[in-house]
């Protein structure tokens, strides 16, 4: 039990480390806020020094009356629900699949965690390349092996491509979570279940799934929180066209592309409002997993 | 209803033979108790009659049925694991339900069963509580509630009680068999600890090292084991051994005394020694008595109001009718 005394000890260790957390993300959010108010066009001739006009909430009403805001919202969700559905669901399975004890256990578990450490950017031009390419792609070839038409994958399937990317490169990190988590299952358990005549279905619905709620909560918060700001892979493959633009990239082509900073900003706001409200959803649904 | 024979079963794991071929019956209603040293094939022995380990050779039979090849639900047993194995995420209901659930049988039936079994076991209060909410006797409970719902032909215990504190041990001890007289079920109860083998079993089964080394009942083999391991292993302070001369003027390579068949006095008997650590139980006093000239240390018991100290030299007197002959091989000689 902490006493009074190494309890405020240990505030005073904490200080810096949270004043510098703190700062971190107060000094971006601020300046985010600030510029959203204001216009700030560098183009145009607009800069910190010669000082900003206040425009109010026009910047707010513009990014939201913007054509191409509600359909960025809706792929932004559909990427991130997709994604969380494929690797959640394959996670799984290839968790069950890891855990069975077999040949070259090592190497295949290496194998699947390499996607991990591959950069976005570079997984993103691989898969555009080497894949979906509809001439010289292997996706390509094997569709005409089958004397099928080659699909062109990043227009004709565009979401579902820069799913498959994206679940592609997070289905090692929910592998490995849930792996972690099924090898604490006390093989007693299901030993017992076995015993109590429950058939490989019901052991894996009752016994298994239950077992791992808590890491696939983790798995899914987590992972949202990464995947409502992938970018990388969408930049190199689709750029943002055939229906692709996430909130995330209309933010980048309204700060960068139309070089209109206030505007951009105030879409900055928009999507921390979106992540959390996705947060707080999640939170409702699968926090209560995290209760002990 | 629940018997159980053994042929030849024998079990490997790679190259490592854990049990060597191995016949055993265990006769419907009877309480068998597994007993043997850590690592002997206690848990194994009873896994493979569970079906969560397949033989390597030989025949299981249940109810005169080869169970050889039946997968585990199919054979009518229910265990009780030493962690208790329960099910955290569902509440006690649901766990007691879970084997009536996987058999289908219907809600209303379900709910008789169970709270049939939760009466049985004091369980009735607990019902709708998680497995993490309970103490380790309350669990240990529910672990046995889940076995008794199904009404299985044998009930198999690996160790169920060497979590449990000693007091509750004794609880529980006395609870089981009570469930033994009234629901009159074959049992295996596997256990290294020897008062639970004595005080519980209709028949004991020693083990060594997957051999079984002797079958029968608890005074059986108490009063005469059959070779050295279970005369040591059966009896608790251990037996007494004694090689050499002594040994030699009964006739035997080797003799054994219980402790509590030592008579001890301060002047006269044909055994001396000095006095050691003395253990007061209150009831009994148990003397490690040194120097005797027969063995490194002799264990007598006496009354416990028996007060040699630390150092005094005593005389002890093994009682002439039970003194254990064995041979040069470590058998009993008749
Ligand atoms: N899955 C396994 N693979 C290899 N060896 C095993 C396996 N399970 C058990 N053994 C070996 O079989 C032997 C018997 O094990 P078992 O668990 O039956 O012992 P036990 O009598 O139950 O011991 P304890 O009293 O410590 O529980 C041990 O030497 C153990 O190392
Ligand atoms: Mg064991």
């Amino acid at each position: 039990m902490a006493t009074q005394h190494s309890r405020s000890a240990a505030r005073m260790m904490m200080a810096p480390a949270v004043i510098l957390l703190l700062g971190w993300m107060l000094v971006p959010l601020t300046m985010t806020l600030y510029f959203s108010f204001k216009k700030y066009l560098p183009l145009r001739g607009d800069s910190l020094a010669g000082g900003l006009d206040w425009v109010g909430f026009d910047n707010y009403t513009r990014f939201v009356t913007s054509s191409s805001f509600w359909p960025s919202v809706q792929a932004t969700l559909i990427i991130v629900g997709g994604v969380l559905v494929v690797t959640v669901v394959l996670g799984v399975l290839l968790a069950i699949l890891l855990d069975q004890p077999m040949w070259g256990q090592g190497v295949v578990r290496i194998l699947v965690i390499a996607p991990f450490f591959v950069m976005p950017t570079v997984s993103g031009l691989v898969w555009k390349n080497m894949f979906m390419d509809p001439v010289n792609g292997l996706f390509a070839h094997l569709w005409k092996f089958f004397g099928a038409a080659p699909l062109e994958w990043l227009s004709q399937a565009s979401m579902q491509s820069i799913i498959l990317i994206v679940s592609w490169q997070w289905l090692p990190f929910a592998t490995l979570i849930l792996l972690t988590a099924i090898q604490s299952l006390d093989s007693e358990q299901l030993e017992a279940a076995e015993m109590d005549g429950a058939p490989p279905l019901a052991r894996f619905g009752f016994i298994i799934l239950p077992h791992l709620s808590r890491a696939i909560t983790i798995v899914i918060l987590i992972q949202t929180i990464f995947l409502l700001s992938i970018f990388a892979e969408i930049f190199v493959t689709t750029a943002g066209a055939f229906g692709t633009k996430t909130l995330t990239y209309l933010i980048f082509q309204r700060v960068l592309e139309s070089q209109n900073v206030g505007l951009g900003s105030a879409g900055g706001v928009y999507a921390i409002i979106l992540a959390n409200i996705v947060a707080i959803f999640l939170m409702r649904i699968v926090g209560k997993n995290l209760d002990a | 209803m629940g018997r159980i024979v053994l042929e030849k079963v024998t079990k490997s794991f790679g190259d490592v033979e854990v049990i060597p071929p191995l016949d055993l019956t265990i006769e419907d209603g009877e309480f068998a108790v597994f007993v043997g040293p850590s690592g002997c094939g206690k848990s194994t022995l009873l896994r493979l009659i569970a079906g969560l380990e397949d033989v390597t050779s030989g025949e299981i039979d249940i109810d005169g049925q080869d169970a050889t090849e039946v997968p585990p639900a199919k054979r009518g047993l229910a265990m009780v694991f030493q962690s208790y194995a329960l099910y955290p995420h569902m509440s006690v209901r649901k766990n007691i339900a879970f084997p009536l659930r996987m058999a289908k049988l219907d809600q209303a039936e379900q709910n008789r069963r169970v709270e049939q079994a939760a009466a049985v076991l004091n369980l009735t209060d607990y019902l709708d509580r998680r497995p993490g909410q309970l103490s380790g006797g309350q669990r240990q409970r529910v672990a046995i509630g889940r076995a008794i719902v199904r009404e299985p032909a044998a009930f198999l215990f690996d160790e169920p009680l060497s979590n449990l504190d000693a007091a509750l041990r004794v609880g529980m001890r006395l609870e089981i068999s009570e469930l033994h007289e009234r629901l009159k079920t074959t049992m295996i109860y596997v256990t290294h600890d020897q008062v639970e083998a004595m005080t519980m079993a209709d028949k004991i089964v020693v083990l060594r090292a997957g051999n079984i080394e002797q079958v029968g009942s608890p005074l059986e083999l108490y009063r005469s084991p059959r070779n050295l391991f279970v005369a040591g292993f059966i009896g608790s302070p251990k037996m007494n051994f004694i090689e050499g001369g002594e040994a030699g003027t009964h006739g035997a390579h080797a003799i054994g005394v219980r402790p509590e068949h030592i008579a001890v006095s301060e002047s006269d008997g044909p055994w001396s020694g000095v006095v050691g650590v003395s253990e007061h139980l209150g009831s009994d006093t148990f003397f490690h008595v040194h120097e005797t000239g027969l063995a490194e240390t002799i264990t007598v018991r006496a009354d416990g109001e028996v007060g040699f100290r630390h150092g005094d030299r005593i005389h002890m007197t093994p009682r002439a009718d039970a003194i254990h002959k064995f041979d040069a091989d470590g058998l009993r000689i008749a």
